[in-house]
């Protein structure tokens, strides 16, 4: 497996995602495919009728949320072969470290027009939503969305805002946001893999093409310690040194803290503050430091040279 | 021919409190429009401050009161803080509807 890099852990926690273009080889990508479209849409006449043929079809395997991951996909060679890309191995165990254990997965399926129309589904672009539900900790889930065909704009794919995973939403609550600055879509090429935080807010775009688009995602939980489990040999003495705030050299600086504060374009003023602190806060869970710190955000409020640091407000 | 008036209504987002700070986010929900709304159809918004919005008729009808931060609860982020509603009336054909 490859594991990920601090540079790649650094910008999974200031953005909340990673990508990984066409990484599953195409004959996979073919196999995987072929079963997902084993069973047709277009032949029923609502959802509800295709997921229900799709789920007696086994189109994906069953398994109980919970489960080691590697007992999930035991008797499914095409799915053991997926998770064990090396890119993709190596990023679930980086995040997650031993043992993630299964959540659930989904066959997510984004019908043409005529399809649509002829199902009586609104043509309309899927809300914005944070998955599951409210969920405040700091420990994480990831969820993989790969897709096995080439996806072009036109063909909708999911849409999702980078930098929006610490934001503590309940689902569909944040439904009535239409768009946001640096909104992004997902195109890309067949064999892609998406790794998404478990807050990351996102959607299902509106597919105008003539093409089924196919999106198999599967949510993951730590099975283990989250801490350290990346490549670290990257890591450097000034990546966790406090150097000079605001006022210093352009140059020579932390890579990893660099990105650790590189802000999004829709981040209110004030609150975008609050996000790079809370990216501090990630940051030090993964590496297991208390007093890790970026831009003295965290140490400035902590003042930890005082022995009593007296009653707050 | 009967004419009626129906209701516009423009969401932003701003950076801040302040009504002339940047469009961070912004729905449009048309009720003169039997298309159906849609999200992230645009990257580009319709205006630069909820205050250009105002220059071009859209009437302020609701925005974000500045709350307390609860105790414990001071850095927790969630929705987008500063929401500015705004309104506009369009005569619509009520045979086309």
């Amino acid at each position: 497996m490859i594991r990920l890099n601090s540079q790649q852990i650094a910008k999974f926690v200031a953005e909340g995602y990673l990508r990984f273009d066409g990484v599953v080889p195409q004959a996979l990508n073919e196999q995987l495919l072929s079963r997902f479209q084993s069973v047709d849409p277009s032949n029923h006449g609502n959802l509800r009728g295709y997921y229900h043929e799709a789920v007696d079809q086994r189109v994906l395997p069953i398994g109980a949320s919970g489960l080691p991951l590697d007992q999930v996909f035991d008797a499914e060679p095409l799915f053991s072969a997926l998770l064990a890309v090396p890119e993709i191995a190596g990023a679930i165990c980086s995040l997650l470290g031993e043992a993630p254990r299964f959540d659930h997965h989904f066959l997510h399926v984004t019908l043409t027009p005529e399809t649509q129309t002829r199902m009586q589904l609104p043509t309309a672009a899927q809300h914005y939503h944070q998955d599951s539900t409210i969920d405040p900790e700091l420990a994480f889930d990831i969820q993989l969305f790969y897709f096995p065909q080439a996806v072009t704009e036109a063909m909708g794919g999911t849409r999702f805002l980078p930098g929006s995973h610490l934001r503590t939403v309940s689902e569909a609550a944040i439904a009535r946001y239409q768009n946001i600055l640096g909104q992004q879509h997902v195109v890309c090429p067949a064999g892609s893999v998406f790794i998404f935080h478990k807050g990351l807010w996102h959607g299902g775009g509106l597919n105008t093409s003539e093409m089924m688009r196919y999106l198999y995602k599967i949510r993951l939980a730590p099975g283990a310690s989250q801490v350290r489990q990346w490549d670290t040999s990257d890591l450097a003495p000034i990546d966790d040194h406090q150097g000079p705030t605001f006022w210093r050299e352009a140059s020579g600086g932390s890579a990893v803290q660099e990105i650790l504060m590189r802000p999004q374009p829709w981040f209110e003023y004030d609150v975008g503050r609050l996000e790079l602190i809370n990216r501090i806060k990630l940051w030090r869970y993964l590496l297991g430091d208390p007093a890790a710190d970026v831009d003295y955000w965290l140490t400035r409020l902590e003042r930890p040279q005082l022995i009593d640091r007296g009653p707050s407000l | 021919m009967e004419y009626q008036e129906r209701q516009q209504v423009l969401v932003l987002y701003l950076a801040s409190s302040a009504l002339d700070s940047p469009v961070i986010g912004w729905s449009i929900y048309d009720g003169s429009s039997m298309e159906t709304p849609q999200t992230g159809h645009q990257d580009e918004p319709p205006y630069g401050s909820g205050l250009a919005a105002m220059r071009d008729g859209w009437r302020l009808i609701q925005a974000s009161p500045l709350i307390s931060h609860q105790v414990g609860q001071e850095f927790r982020t969630d929705y987008l803080k500063y929401e500015f509603f705004f309104e506009r009336w369009s005569t619509q054909n009520e045979r086309r509807a």
